[in-house]
């Protein structure tokens, strides 16, 4: 007990410690793909390799995975829309769902917040949000689906980024456009250019005719039912328009990059 | 013909009788390999967003979290799907499926039941199903397309929107894969027992006779 006691440092809040020890250790259980059971013999057939080390097993589960990539890119049809629905249907409260808590959320004053534009567009002039809360803007009620399983339907309204693409004279001939988002983590996340001209994409402003609330992204998030959630950022300051593929926050850790619905 | 003729000619005979051809034990196993990843993976998917008040010891899933359950889980897909098209595609195409599965009929059903629930139902002749065989058979390879539809269904729910809506929305899918997933266990289960109480079964399913 006394030992342990000591362990403390005087004058330092315990609490907020072990937060920031969390933070720095790396999360195990996120990238342990292999668990008891699954050092199975048979999948040497399958990997053509020894699988005792999990990592030759993690690589041939990511190249697999790139395939998949390449596979729903080939499945998606750029005119399929989400199906919507009335407004009768949009879920209340729709549920705030981020890798921290709300109080945790980012906390923007809309009158500073500016969206940064880069890469390859004609125009790299950054937008306040008046400039873009001036831009036509269009309703949707669709449902987002997170890649937990759960699902719930909001209504979204905002610019569909296709339209803004076209504004800033971006070049969608390039493969992504790469978003960054204001988050502790600065949680980012490439978009392949087709989903981001997809006619339901859009930069959205408002949740259910309110301006958008803190929990769902304000002042901007990209609303994309063609995605999984975590490919829908909120809190949005910067895009980039790119033909590298950058890396997401989520894709990283071991998620699908094409996420598509 | 002398009994020694006779003893020759059966045991000639006898290893020409193949139960399970080549074909059916490699899908056999291949699919038991698929559907071992498939339902440890799908585990570790459910207990992020659990649909009832349970979830899934880590013991038993596959993937250590979320992300790495969803890749076990899209890349063992390959394997079940297409190893279960092939079998569809031979198994119709030899008559396979008619041969053995059909004529499923109520009557047949109901009285091997009995003699089963008896423990009276005969298993001498492992090349023939009997009428409980064919409809637990039939039957898991119905549930078989329905998980494979519903899994589509919740994979892509924008590109086979009227997939979705054939299940009665996103939701009911969800639903429907686990219920899915819940009879293929318990297939399973009985499946296994079987085996090892007829273990001449096993054997066939492995050397073929």
């Amino acid at each position: 007990m006394a030992r342990k006691r000591s362990l403390l440092i005087p004058g330092v809040d315990k609490r907020l410690l072990i937060k920031d020890a969390i933070k720095v250790m790396p999360d195990l259980s996120r990238r342990r793909f292999l668990t008891g059971g699954a050092s199975l013999g048979a999948l040497t057939l399958l990997a053509g390799c020894d699988v005792v080390d999990s990592s030759s097993a993690e690589e041939v589960l990511k190249k697999v995975s790139k395939f998949n990539d390449a596979v729903q890119a080939w499945m998606f049809n750029p005119d399929a829309l989400a199906p919507e629905f009335p407004e009768s249907a949009i879920t209340r409260p729709f549920p705030f769902n981020a890798y921290y808590d709300l109080d945790d959320a980012p906390e923007i004053d809309g009158k500073d917040w500016k969206l940064e534009v880069r890469g390859l567009v004609d125009n790299k002039k950054s937008w306040t949000l008046e400039e873009l809360y001036k831009l036509p803007q269009v309703k949707q009620v669709t449902r987002h689906i997170c890649v937990e399983g759960w699902s719930a339907i909001g209504s979204w309204t905002g610019t569909p980024l296709r339209d803004f693409l076209k504004l800033i004279g971006a070049d969608t001939r390039a493969n992504y456009v790469w978003f960054q988002c204001a988050d502790r983590e600065g949680y980012n996340s490439p978009l392949d250019m087709r989903t981001a001209l997809h006619p339901q994409t859009q930069m959205t402003f408002k949740f259910a005719d309110d301006i958008l609330p803190r929990a769902y992204g304000y002042p901007m998030k990209i609303r994309v039912p063609t995605k999984l959630g975590f490919k829908n950022p909120k809190y949005v300051i910067s895009m980039e328009v790119t033909n590298d593929y950058k890396g997401g926050y989520w894709e990283d850790q071991g998620y699908n990059s094409f996420s598509g619905n | 013909m002398s009994s020694l003729a006779a003893a020759e000619s059966h045991a000639t005979r006898e290893p020409a009788r193949v139960i399970q051809p080549a074909w059916v034990r490699t899908m056999h196993w291949i699919n038991a390999f698929a559907m071992i990843l498939m339902i440890m993976s799908g585990w570790q998917i459910y207990n992020a967003s659990p649909l009832f008040d349970f979830r899934f010891s880590s013991n038993i899933t596959l993937g250590g979290w979320l992300g790495g359950a969803l890749l076990w889980h899209f890349a063992a897909m390959w394997l079940l799907v297409i190893n279960g098209l092939v079998y569809f595609i031979v198994g119709l195409a030899t008559g396979r499926f008619r041969r053995k599965l059909l004529p499923i009929t109520p009557g047949g059903v109901l009285s091997d039941l009995k003699a089963a629930l008896t423990f009276k139902l005969s298993h001498d002749d492992l090349a023939k199903y009997n009428y409980v065989q064919k409809v637990l058979y039939a039957g898991i390879l119905l549930v078989g397309v329905v998980i494979v539809l519903s899994g589509l269904s919740m994979w892509k729910p924008v590109q086979l929107h009227w997939l979705v809506s054939l299940f009665g929305g996103y939701d009911v899918a969800r639903f429907v894969h686990f219920v899915c997933m819940s009879l293929i266990v318990a297939f399973l289960i009985v499946h296994v027992v079987l085996a090892l109480l007829v273990p001449r079964s096993l054997r066939a399913m492995i050397i073929g006779r």
